[in-house]
């Protein structure tokens, strides 16, 4: 256990503070919230418009060298809610299928560093000499959002972003070549939306159920342990 | 280690260079070339479109998908413990790997970690993935250059350290053995024995490839000096794993990145190589299998008593929040950025898988060089089809 704090001792958390204080220096308003998980990881969230340059700004001024991954998150609350579940999920998740009866959203339950908007485009990047990583966040608004494309800074966002188009429906401006990845060019419709069904659960209920194994040491008839309380998002 | 300076290494570039000359002065009409969707080379589905000005190739374009099983829509649909058993079939050749990012996402999320004895036993595994992926890379290397018995005694040694994965978590390819807080079982008896006497098969092993590869002829002219990566195109592509330590960039996550594992308490050494070349990627991994092999060992003598399970609820509901954990795979850096909403499912899982980000340099890399070399660039790149398309 004590191995495991000694290594998050490397990116220290003022390295963390002094990128973000560098991106809020050169972004002005375009940083709009950034979150500092002490010892762990830092997020900043940056409006579309100062994506590019954020990608920019890392890259050049604070040594963000290595691309890790782009993608996006989906925040809308499935339509489906759990129907797709097998009956021992159904009976888990009650109190949890009741909010998700299924309303017109307006505003979205957004993560670490907030959000707004239904989509958010998600990457990542690092430092490969001072060992440091960072989460980069930015609101797309609309229904089917552009974003401008991160080729120009880095080379590798190119098949990423072209994964994040077909999955999700984000235009990238200024992509070389925004055609499909993994699915068949006819296909229609952004899998990864959570408004897109997963068909096999349609045809076929779920037939797995909830592991409940019994841990090592543990007796049949121990109830749920306490120790997974209250993280903050 | 003399490189490009190499004199046999100039002849060879001038040759090609002629060849060039010859093609330019010729006329050639162009040609597209489809390699793939099945061959040898690409383990897997790979197919790879190549547009040839005589030999040269002008551009290269992967066609990928044939095997997208499209793992982060279906992470949404199952519960926190059933998610493993997906991301098993990733990189199936290292699958216990792949279930050790996202446990640590899951534990870090939680709040759980695992016991001592857990986590020594995870990096024990860890490491074993290691060998057997990277065994397999390197007798495959040879066949693509046309040297057939590498492969046999990779799969022959293979087998033992196949054999040891199995009996811990009664699964060859598909482990399944990592849990939320801990290991589903402890270590069966005599088998820490039964592995240091697999390690020495591994060391026999690489001994073996030293002799029969490493210093072949043949071999050295057709991987010096053929498909460099420069250190910051490497970066500036995400490349990870032994394809940018080949290029020289000293960054490994196992000792970098400070997460779950053990490898901060062993000594050993991350190996790079300047090159660039896809003698350095083969060279980088040779090394690194015999590294690993100590790894074990070390794991092995230090292995803590104490339970492998820490307590977590039974039925686990993983807290709302993010975290992203990314760790040293044997094909790179592999990383899951999971986002829960307090559920018994994660909300979104983003698969950040080492073959994606290798493979999709191979447009850029290809550019220039020669068909026969396409084959062995891709093969010292290595990667697994499942770790492109997830």
């Amino acid at each position: 256990m004590d191995g495991d704090e000694a290594a998050e001792v490397t990116p220290t958390d003022e390295q963390r503070g002094a990128l973000v204080a560098v991106l809020a220096d050169t972004l002005g308003d375009g940083l709009v919230e950034s979150h500092l998980e002490p010892g762990v990881d830092v997020w900043v969230r940056v409006t579309s418009d100062a994506w590019v340059d954020a990608g920019r700004v890392l890259r050049d001024r604070c040594g963000m060298a290595y691309f890790d991954f782009l993608s996006a998150i989906d925040w809308l609350p499935s339509p489906y809610g759990r129907d797709m579940d097998a009956q021992v999920d159904a009976s888990l998740a009650e109190s949890l299928s009741a909010e998700e009866a299924g309303e017109t959203v307006t505003t979205y339950e957004t993560g670490v560093a907030g959000g707004e908007t239904r989509f958010q485009l998600l990457a990542r990047v690092h430092d490969p000499v001072g060992h440091l990583g960072i989460t980069i966040k930015a609101d797309l608004a609309g229904e089917f959002p552009q974003a401008d494309s991160w080729t120009p800074i880095y080379p590798g966002a190119d098949w990423h972003e072209r994964e994040a188009w077909e999955m999700f429906g984000i235009t990238f401006r200024g992509h070389p070549n925004q055609v499909h990845l993994y699915l068949p060019s006819q296909f229609e419709g952004n899998p990864l939306r959570k408004d897109y069904p997963l068909l096999a659960r349609r045809v076929k209920p779920w037939p797995g159920i909830v592991d409940v194994e019994l841990m090592p040491g543990e007796d049949a008839d121990d109830e749920d342990g306490t120790e997974a309380e209250g993280v903050e998002s | 280690m003399t490189a490009l300076g190499d004199t046999r290494q100039l002849a060879y570039i001038a040759g090609q260079a002629s060849d060039a000359r010859v093609n330019v002065e010729i006329e050639t009409e162009g040609m597209t070339l489809n390699i793939g969707p099945q061959h040898p080379a690409t383990h897997g589905t790979l197919r790879v479109i190549v547009k040839l000005d005589g030999e040269r190739v002008v551009a290269a374009e992967p066609v990928m998908g044939y095997m997208h099983r499209g793992y982060e829509k279906l992470s949404e649909v199952r519960t926190y413990p059933q998610v493993t058993t997906l991301v098993n079939r990733i990189d199936w050749l290292g699958s216990f790997a792949n279930e050790v990012p996202f446990i640590l996402a899951a534990e870090r999320l939680m709040e759980v970690e695992a016991p001592p004895r857990a986590r020594w036993i995870r990096t024990a595994l860890f490491e074993l993935s290691r060998i057997a992926n990277v065994v397999l890379f390197l007798g495959d290397m040879g066949v693509q250059l046309g040297a057939v018995t590498p492969v046999f005694f990779a799969f022959r040694d293979r087998e033992f350290v196949l054999n040891q994965i199995e009996a811990v978590t009664g699964g060859r390819f598909h482990p399944n053995f990592d849990r939320i807080g801990g290991l589903k079982d402890d270590l069966p008896k005599g088998w820490i024995e039964e592995t240091k006497g697999v390690l020495g098969r591994i060391r026999r092993f690489c001994d073996e490839m030293e002799d029969l590869v490493t210093g072949n002829e043949i071999f050295q002219a057709r991987t010096r000096g053929i498909g460099v990566i420069p250190a910051d195109v490497g970066l500036a592509y995400g490349l990870s794993g032994a394809n940018i330590r080949a290029s020289g960039v000293d960054w490994d996550l196992r000792r970098d990145g400070g997460v779950g594992l053990v490898h901060d308490q062993l000594d050993w050494k991350v190996w790079t190589h300047p090159d660039g070349d896809s003698f350095a990627r083969y060279w980088v991994r040779l090394q690194e299998v015999r590294e690993a092999c100590d790894i074990v060992e070390q794991v092995l003598d230090g292995i803590p008593s104490g339970p492998v399970m820490a307590k977590v609820p039974r039925i686990i509901k993983v807290p709302a929040g993010e975290a992203y954990v990314e760790t040293e795979n044997p094909l790179g850096v592999m990383g899951y950025y999971v986002v829960s909403k307090g559920d018994l499912v994660p909300y979104r899982v983003k698969i950040r898988s080492a073959s994606f980000n290798n493979i999709s340099i191979t447009p850029w890399l290809l550019e220039g060089t020669y068909v026969p070399d396409v084959i062995s660039i891709l093969a010292s790149l290595y990667f697994i089809l499942g770790d492109i398309d997830r």
